[in-house]
């Protein structure tokens, strides 16, 4: 039996609440074997983390309880370790990387300190451990390691920040390395970097990785095997290709049928007269450019996607765009009149007709109000646009409209799960029957299935009312089946501009096709194909 | 590091300055100095003089002019009851002022910081609780009473303790413990807070899959993050030590500032007054910049 490196059987957990025990995780059972990477699938509120922090001893408890299983690691089962034996596990045997290694790393040390102290706290003397921190920094490929050593955390990009947490995390070379949405918070182009270099560390020592994503994507980049998790069950669990290829579980189908990027592409109309003219835009925080000269057209009823990574620039141009933050030079004619140049109160007026769904709804809307408050709110602001008697019936058809009911009115967004949240953040931003609708990243933070219905809502909206869409993204996949045009922006440049059949079939700029090779297809097979044609190109 | 010292310290001199402006306009513009300072039976005649000796006929700006000048050459008048510097006299009680406030604070700091991270750390367990109630009592209860009836069980009934002044170590006893008490009670809550979100956070977790030892998770990785907010109160709290504990000072006889304040203010003694209050303002900066400081050591991120 003591075959397998890891062996979850029957584990569950449960935790308790004001409303009574909850099961997070329900008799679930898998194994993983040296060298072998085992990625656990689900969506938010699966249980898919709270599994593997259970292997971690990383439960509070309580409120949560293991009821029952075995965790047994080389047949030694951990939960029937006392406190101090588990802690010994933990650096040494198993250890474990983060979904956002910022606030996973302490702000006030230095990277070397964090990385000494993993080895230190297991016996290592310091002069070895500072050596060793030297060389893992190295290993992971960190620029200029002596200096960075003495850096803190601050001071390093997201993807820097994620090889600080794999160095540190394998510094006492453990047997099993647990990765929790290592690479959900990273650019395309860096999480591939990443996932690369966790392949590279596992042939380096045969460490069995478990790797727990939400993205199809990443499984089938990395993974041998995948087991599925749904509402706390495992549903299916077999290797990458079976389960893509030939999904038994109908909840497994659904997540295959809703990852993005398999639709049919919209055919833009010819263009007409444009609703928006942007040109030659700029903007500076103090020395850094953000917008380096952005000129584009809109259309009226189109969907432009304004696809970047982090620093290209995508969110400050939607910022200027709706005045809540100042352009240094440029223009910006919407329907003939520049933006910029508008006073105050004409500014006022012109607010309903352009509005903006952010892209946490958790944090843009006020917990503290209804949903009613929240989408008649608008109304108070301008009171002309319908009679205070109008306002239930009107939220009521709103509500409807998103796909949520009259019923909802009462409650507040804390009740609501994160896709029905961005469902009233849009009804709110429909409320003042707005001509065009910025959505900054307005599905990013949503699980891969709700992405879907939300994006078609949008698409539904915009072909019933004829609203113009501009969609902000880090992803192409994402805006591959909704947007007309695309634009690929790149530390404050355009890079490329086309129809969506262009840039996604024949994209002119090398920026655009690392971007298109870097994202990750679902297929395991297509997947296999560009990481070959990847390493070539590297090699 | 260096260049947010000078920073720091430009920006403490520039209200310095204000500060010094504004002492010297109130006992200007509060009504006629000769009134302020004479006694209420002065005649019109003892006023013409001293406002002649005081240069209290010359324009405004040109006064204004000369007591900068006297400020920053350490001259701040005569105090008029015991005919010395007022700064003198100043000083003099506010050495005492500063030792008690120093032995106090660091007491409190130490213990503050020891019983709300061991609270944070089980917290809702008994001693989170027992902590809580103490706590709150300390921040709760008037410092005037605590004094009172400490001098009627230590040093009446009991006998254990003398009641006021100075001279040995034993009277330092009772005006320490006392004023130990509220900022105490208000440091413990600040610390527990500031602890259970430290320890709640994702570097902790981090610090835990290392398999780190629960006792270097608190005292190392949470608490440096959690002493930000701790410091500041800190901070407050020593503040109003330092402007003198006027009245536990009073109750104890004890000869710091507190007391000289009151005592000047009733004896009319306004140059002991204005000095007091330019030294304690003085002190209060200077603590100020040194929070600064902290704050730096403490969080790299306040450096850049």
């Amino acid at each position: 039996m003591a075959d397998h490196l890891l062996e979850v059987r029957d584990l569950s957990v449960e935790f308790h609440t004001v409303a009574g025990p909850v099961q997070a995780v329900r008799r679930i059972s898998y194994y993983l074997d040296r060298g072998e990477t085992l990625a656990i699938l689900g969506e938010s509120g699966s249980g898919k983390s709270v599994s593997s922090a259970a292997i971690m001893n990383l439960i509070d408890m309580p409120p949560g309880r293991i009821s029952s299983g075995q965790i047994l690691l080389d047949g030694v089962d951990l939960l029937k370790l006392s406190p101090n034996e588990r802690r010994a596990f933990n650096g040494r045997r198993i250890a474990m990387i983060f979904q956002d290694p910022l606030s996973h790393l302490n702000p006030v040390y230095t990277v070397g300190w964090q990385i000494r102290e993993a080895l230190t706290a297991h016996g290592t003397d310091s002069v070895t451990a500072a050596a060793e921190a030297l060389r893992l920094l190295k290993r992971v490929a960190i620029p200029e390691p002596e200096r960075a050593l003495d850096k803190y955390p601050h001071e390093f990009s997201g993807g820097q920040r994620q090889r600080v947490m794999i160095a540190m995390a394998l510094a006492l070379r453990p047997d099993l390395l647990i990765a929790d949405e290592p690479t959900t918070a990273l650019d395309v182009t860096v999480q591939a970097e990443v996932l690369a270099l966790l392949k590279e560390l596992q042939t380096e020592t045969g460490m069995g990785v478990l790797i727990i994503t939400h993205d199809l994507g990443v499984v089938a980049e990395i993974a041998d095997r995948v087991v599925v998790m749904e509402k706390g069950a495992l549903v299916e669990a077999g290797t990458v290709r079976e389960v893509y290829k030939n999904p038994q579980h109908p909840y497994t189908r659904k997540l295959i049928a809703a990852a993005p990027g398999k639709g049919k592409m919209h055919e833009p109309a010819p263009r007409a007269e444009p609703v928006l003219c942007v040109r030659d835009l700029r903007k500076t925080y103090g020395s850094f450019q953000a917008l380096k000269g952005i000129s584009f057209d809109l259309m009226p009823g189109e969907t432009l996607a304004v696809v970047g990574e982090s620093g290209s620039g995508k969110s400050t141009l939607a910022r200027i765009l709706l005045r809540l933050d100042e352009p240094d030079s440029g223009t910006a004619h919407w329907k003939g009149r520049d933006l910029f140049s508008l006073s105050p109160a004409e500014l006022y007026k012109l607010r309903r007709d352009l509005q903006m769904v952010f892209q946490d709804p958790t944090q843009s809307l006020n917990p503290r109000m209804t949903v009613y408050q929240l989408i008649s709110e608008a109304w108070i602001i301008h009171p002309d646009i319908l009679p205070k008697a109008k306002w239930r019936e009107r939220v009521a058809e709103l509500l409807v409209q998103v796909g949520l009911g009259p019923e909802h009115m009462g409650r507040y967004p804390h009740q609501f799960s994160g896709g029905q949240r961005q469902r009233i953040a849009i009804a709110r931003a429909l409320a003042l029957q707005p001509q065009l609708i910025i959505c900054d990243e307005a599905v990013s933070a949503l699980d891969v299935s709700v992405q879907a219905q939300v994006i078609a809502l949008l698409d539904k909206l915009r072909k019933e009312m004829g609203i113009t869409f501009i969609f902000i993204a880090h992803d192409l996949p994402v805006v591959r089946d909704f947007a007309d045009h695309v634009m690929v922006m790149q530390s404050g440049s355009i890079v490329e501009f086309g129809t969506v059949r262009q840039v996604f079939e024949t994209p002119r700029e090398s920026y655009t096709r690392a971007l298109l090779s870097a994202g990750l297809d679902p297929d395991p097979d297509i997947q296999a194909v560009s990481r070959a044609s990847r390493l070539q190109r590297t090699h | 590091m260096l260049k947010f010292v000078r920073k720091r310290a430009i920006a403490s001199l520039i209200s310095l300055a204000g500060l010094i402006v504004m002492v010297f306009f109130l006992s200007r513009l509060t009504g006629d100095p000769a009134a302020l300072f004479l006694p209420v039976e002065a005649s019109a005649e003892m006023k013409d003089q001293f406002r002649e000796l005081h240069g209290l006929n010359d324009p405004l700006l040109v006064q204004f002019g000369r007591y900068v000048g006297d400020v920053l050459t350490g001259d701040l008048g005569e105090s008029l009851r015991k005919a010395r510097p007022a700064l003198d006299v100043v000083l003099e009680a506010f050495v005492w002022t500063l030792w008690l406030a120093v032995i106090t604070m660091s007491l409190v700091a130490g213990a503050a910081v020891l019983v709300g991270s061991l609270a944070a750390f089980r917290a809702g367990g008994f001693f989170d609780r027992l902590s809580s109630i103490i706590s709150l009592v300390g921040a709760s209860v008037p410092d005037f009473w605590v004094a009172i009836v400490a001098i009627v069980v230590f040093s009446v009934n009991l006998a254990w303790l003398p009641t006021s002044g100075t001279g040995s170590l034993s009277h330092w006893i009772l005006p320490i413990s006392v004023l130990f008490i509220r900022p105490f009670g208000i440091i413990v809550q600040v610390v527990r807070g500031s602890m259970i979100s430290a320890l709640s956070s994702a570097y902790v977790k981090t610090a835990r899959a290392k398999g780190v030892k629960s006792r270097s998770i608190i005292f190392i990785h949470a608490l440096r993050n959690a002493m930000l907010p701790v410091i500041t109160v800190i901070g407050d709290q020593a503040a109003s030590l330092l402007n003198g504990a006027v009245i536990v000072e009073t109750i104890f006889g004890f000869p710091g500032v507190g007391k000289l304040m009151i005592d000047s203010i009733l004896q009319r003694d306004f140059n002991v007054v204005l000095a007091a209050i330019l030294v304690t303002a003085l002190a209060i900066f200077l603590m100020n910049l040194l929070i600064d400081l902290a704050y730096a050591l403490l969080d790299p991120r306040i450096r850049h």
